[in-house]
């Protein structure tokens, strides 16, 4: 007899919304993490609650995933709000795309309403004059990722969950191994180990390190969350190296300030040539940004996989191990995708009906990716 | 105090919205002092005043001319100069 049905690695967003979802629907679950619940991935983003549509996966999980955090009673400190996001067509070409891409929202149900450019001016007018117009996607949200990760790791014990400090040494066949001997058993064990692969090298993800900036308060100054429409095509078709408009307005006022997306680089130190980039871009859609004080800039790392999925559920093909299971792979949408997750690998552990399916997301799908073999050779 | 001072000396300043009058060299800071006018409100609303004085707390945080966070301690006081404390 296990002492656990389940046992999670990393008490990131992702781990911590897993050990919720489960530990309520009456799963036995420890949660294993060495480091601050929610300090590694999960503190370094935005924190955008953002419906996208790459592809068909990503818009079904983006969407399911959005409307179970508009279903929350989040406490004020994981500063959960609904500013919504506005794409910004800069030309004519992005205006045609805007249309397009409100009717794909629409076939997923996802609300969203087309503004001229006198309409964008209008309700940000710290944006440069010229633009086409853009999209609002009214019901898209923002919070604080350490704090959402916190309040479902509290709600996680409430039902029940054990919270374990220790680095795993091991994971699999049903147990976790920590450092200092201590063994723990499990019928399944769950990695949410963000861009750490030391326990499943055969992890098909790549790092994608970006910028962010945080800014003194200027209430008012931005009012949604702004993304500029050349993002899907720099942020998730280039390979290389990528700088993208994006502002979100902080409750307190201040403004983060991003993005960027980089291979290939492992180390946490600021790229000035990119950062200036980035804040050239920003400053480019937004002349004022240029006077404002920042506090603060940092980076982090994305966790990619190369059809920009994450990988849920069984990690068979990746490790024959049939007890192992993954929830890694989010490249920045863990923030969006983390209840959405946790839903459906507790529906599949605990053989429910889902009201999505899994099977995109599986990681067998990636068997012998060129990613992983890459990285871990 | 400004009153007993000869004209040539002073400078007129705006203080949220009122006309005061300091010496001239007065830095920012030291005239939203002098009134008791707070340089800014923290996030949860409670009044600051400067602190250091030598640039380096940028507790002394206010709208000068418009132009938000300056740091008060580091501008002296110009005539016509409009100073908003910053919310």
């Amino acid at each position: 007899m296990h002492r656990y049905d389940l046992i999670i690695v990393g008490a990131g967003i992702i781990g911590a919304a897993v050990a919720r979802e489960c530990a309520r629907s009456g799963l036995r679950v420890a949660i294993v993490e060495a480091g601050t619940p929610g300090g590694g991935i999960t503190a370094a983003g935005m924190g955008h609650v953002v419906v996208m549509d790459d592809s068909p996966a990503q818009l079904a999980l983006t969407a399911f995933s959005r409307g179970l955090w508009r279903e929350e009673s989040f406490p004020v400190s994981v500063e959960y709000a609904s500013p919504g996001t506005i794409w910004i067509a800069a030309d004519e070409e992005e205006m045609a795309e805007v249309f397009t891409k409100k009717e794909t929202y629409a076939r997923a149900g996802v609300h969203s309403q087309v503004l001229s450019a006198p309409a964008l001016a209008a309700l940000e007018p710290n944006l440069r004059a010229g633009l086409a117009g853009g999209l609002l996607v009214p019901e898209d949200g923002v919070m604080y990722p350490p704090a959402a990760a916190a309040y479902f790791l509290r709600q996680a014990k409430e039902w029940g969950a054990e919270m374990i400090a220790g680095r795993a040494a091991r994971a699999g066949e049903g147990s976790v191994s920590l450092d200092g001997g201590l063994r723990l058993t499990a019928r399944f064990v769950l990695l949410a180990t963000g861009m750490d692969c030391a326990l499943l090298p055969a992890m098909p993800l790549r790092m994608r390190k970006g910028h962010l900036v945080i800014t003194d308060r200027y209430p008012g100054f931005v009012s949604h969350q702004l993304v500029e429409l050349g993002y899907l095509k720099s942020a998730h078709k280039v390979a290389g190296d990528s700088v993208a408009f994006n502002v979100q307005p902080r409750q307190t006022g201040q403004l983060l300030i991003g993005s960027s997306r980089q291979y290939g680089s492992d180390t946490v130190a600021i790229n000035q040539e990119i950062l200036t980039r980035m804040l050239q871009r920003a400053e480019h859609y937004m002349p004022g940004l240029g006077a404002v004080s920042a506090l603060r800039i940092w980076t982090g790392f994305r966790a990619a996989t190369e059809d920009k999925l994450p990988l849920l559920g069984p990690a068979e093909g990746l490790s024959d191990d049939p007890t192992l299971w993954l929830a890694v792979g989010f490249e920045g949408l863990g923030y969006t995708h983390a209840p959405g997750a946790a839903r459906l690998l507790a529906d599949r552990l605990l053989g429910r009906a889902s009201a999505m399916e899994l099977e995109p997301f599986l990681p067998a799908r990636l068997k012998g990716s060129a990613a992983g073999k890459a990285l871990h050779a | 105090m400004p009153e007993a001072m000869p004209e040539a000396q002073c400078v007129q300043i705006y203080l949220n919205g009122m006309p005061r009058q300091v010496a001239r060299g007065t830095s920012v800071a030291a005239a939203l002092l002098l009134h008791a006018v707070p340089c800014r409100e923290s996030v949860k609303g409670t009044p600051r005043a400067a602190l250091c004085g030598m640039g380096i707390c940028f507790e002394c945080r206010a709208v000068i001319n418009g132009v938000a966070h300056r740091r008060t301690c580091q501008i002296n006081c110009l005539d016509e100069m409009r100073v908003e404390t910053q919310r």
